[in-house]
């Protein structure tokens, strides 16, 4: 089936936080430990920051694309933009603090109206930038078409999704036309230097299963996704990140309506590693929403559960010491964080 | 005793034919997972033999397992399917030959 609007915009019962926050609970009825438990088992409860190093910003949810599994229910109907100045309160935030990355993130973080400024001034402040580009916004329009070009003049490291290297299981999860105009995408990036041995310009692939299932090794995938893309197309790319789709919003919607809810929840929990657990992204990112809230990702950010205790949850109140000392929220959704070799923004974790 | 024969539920099951002999189940889940690490062939390369075999033994759990795992391994369905077809042509090659026993027999009895 093909999807047009996001679940907010079909009123759907899953656009409501609280009914999915409810499904995820109900797990401990169908005998999924919480996970919170599983973590006090390993001693890693409560869980804390180890340093903050990455600025994730999700600047808002408008997207070109309305894909099956998104986590952020993203879509061309979601108007949740952060405005400039929630953007120069992040700028205010990062000056005098050794964070070294800044991820972008959206829906199309590029369809923010202000993402080249804060591009230019993040760029000034000798941050590595990092956009996490859904490829098929750079042919969407003519306006669009310069951005190989101006990410290239700001070192930007590019990160792309790319669930499979045919149009077959891309398009099904992403929309149709979207392999053909990703590869398009590609080859612009390359053209200008991305990916290309010697460049010194980064892009990163990201692959997530087109279902219920989790990835198998990302060193494999990565030699497969290298060779396919090479031989049949003519791209390169740099690494492949494989990243576990999360229960929640529409992958969520997808378990619930496909009945695979239960069994994947099961081998997440099958899968639980205690050494991925240490490596979760949480505790060295910080995840600030369109409107300025903070949260310890962008999937506790997706569920509203802002930051705990007392530290600062608006940026305005941008506190480091209080935010390395916070005590990160935990649901069961986190279980896609920790099964089998872990699962962040970076791919796999150990 | 369950209705069916099969039941799809059964093969996360499979682990317990260790309960009434743990030696023997351990050493065979023991050579099982060295059997499909990498090594001379990729994981993903017996992933797709294992699936071809699936096939040719017509074994339901084995071909829910080998779908998954060659999925999850990144093959694509033609490969998948090319895979069922060389179980398919070694199976009906095997027939087939025999044709020649059929032929040689045959030819004995005749004038
Ligand atoms: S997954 Fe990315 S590209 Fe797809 S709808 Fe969500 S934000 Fe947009
Ligand atoms: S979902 Fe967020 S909070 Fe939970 S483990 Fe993953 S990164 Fe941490």
């Amino acid at each position: 089936m093909k999807l047009t609007k996001s679940l907010k915009a079909q009123a759907h019962e899953l656009a409501n936080i609280e009914r999915q926050l409810g499904i995820l609970s109900d797990a401990e009825s169908i005998g999924v430990a919480p996970f919170s438990s599983k973590m006090a088992e390993i001693g890693m409860l409560p869980l804390k920051p180890t340093a903050l190093d990455i600025f994730q910003v999700n600047v808002g949810k408008m997207c070109n694309q309305v894909c099956k599994h998104c986590h952020v229910d993203a879509g061309p109907d979601r108007k949740e933009i952060m405005t400039k100045e929630t953007m120069q309160m992040c700028l205010d935030a990062l000056e005098g603090t050794s964070i070294s990355t800044v991820d972008l993130t959206g829906g199309a973080p590029e369809m923010n109206p202000h993402f080249r400024w804060f591009v230019e001034k993040l760029s000034e402040m000798k941050k590595n930038i990092l956009v996490r580009c859904n490829l098929t916004i750079i042919v969407a329009n003519k306006k669009y078409y310069d951005l190989p070009d101006f990410f290239k003049k700001h070192n930007v490291e590019v990160v792309s999704s790319l669930p499979y290297f045919s149009a077959r299981r891309t398009d099904a999860q992403r929309g149709e036309g979207v392999f053909e105009k990703s590869i398009r995408a590609l080859t612009m990036l390359n053209a200008v230097g991305y990916g290309v041995e010697g460049s010194g310009l980064t892009l990163n692939l990201v692959y997530n299963p087109s279902g219920a299932f989790l990835p198998d090794s990302q060193g494999t995938l990565e030699a497969q996704f290298k060779k396919k893309l090479r031989d049949g197309y003519g791209i390169s790319f740099n690494n492949l990140f494989a990243i576990t789709n999360l229960p929640i919003s529409r992958f969520l919607d997808y378990l619930v309506n496909t009945g695979k809810y239960e069994t994947y929840m099961e081998e997440l929990v099958n899968a639980f590693n205690p050494e991925a657990a240490l490596g979760v992204m949480c505790r060295n990112t910080l995840s600030v929403g369109w409107d300025g809230h903070l949260y310890d990702c962008d999937f506790n950010q997706m569920l509203d559960l802002k930051l705990a205790g007392n530290a600062p949850n608006h940026i305005r109140d941008f506190n480091l010491k209080s935010l390395n000392e916070r005590d990160i929220i935990l649901n069961q959704h986190c279980y896609g964080c920790t099964a089998g070799a872990g699962s962040s923004c970076g791919g796999e974790t150990i | 005793m369950a209705d069916t024969y099969y039941n799809p539920e059964d093969l996360a099951k499979f682990g317990k034919v260790t309960d009434w002999q743990e030696e023997l189940g351990k050493k065979f889940f023991d050579y099982y997972g060295s059997v499909f690490k990498d090594g001379a062939l990729t994981a993903r390369e017996k992933s797709l033999i294992a699936l071809a075999v699936a096939h040719t033994i017509q074994c339901p759990y084995c071909i829910d397992a080998y779908t998954k795992d060659t999925i999850k391994k990144g093959c694509e369905e033609e490969e998948m399917m090319e895979a069922v077809h060389v179980a398919t042509a070694i199976r009906g090659g095997a027939s087939l030959v025999h044709g020649v026993q059929m032929m040689n027999k045959a030819n004995e009895m005749l004038m």
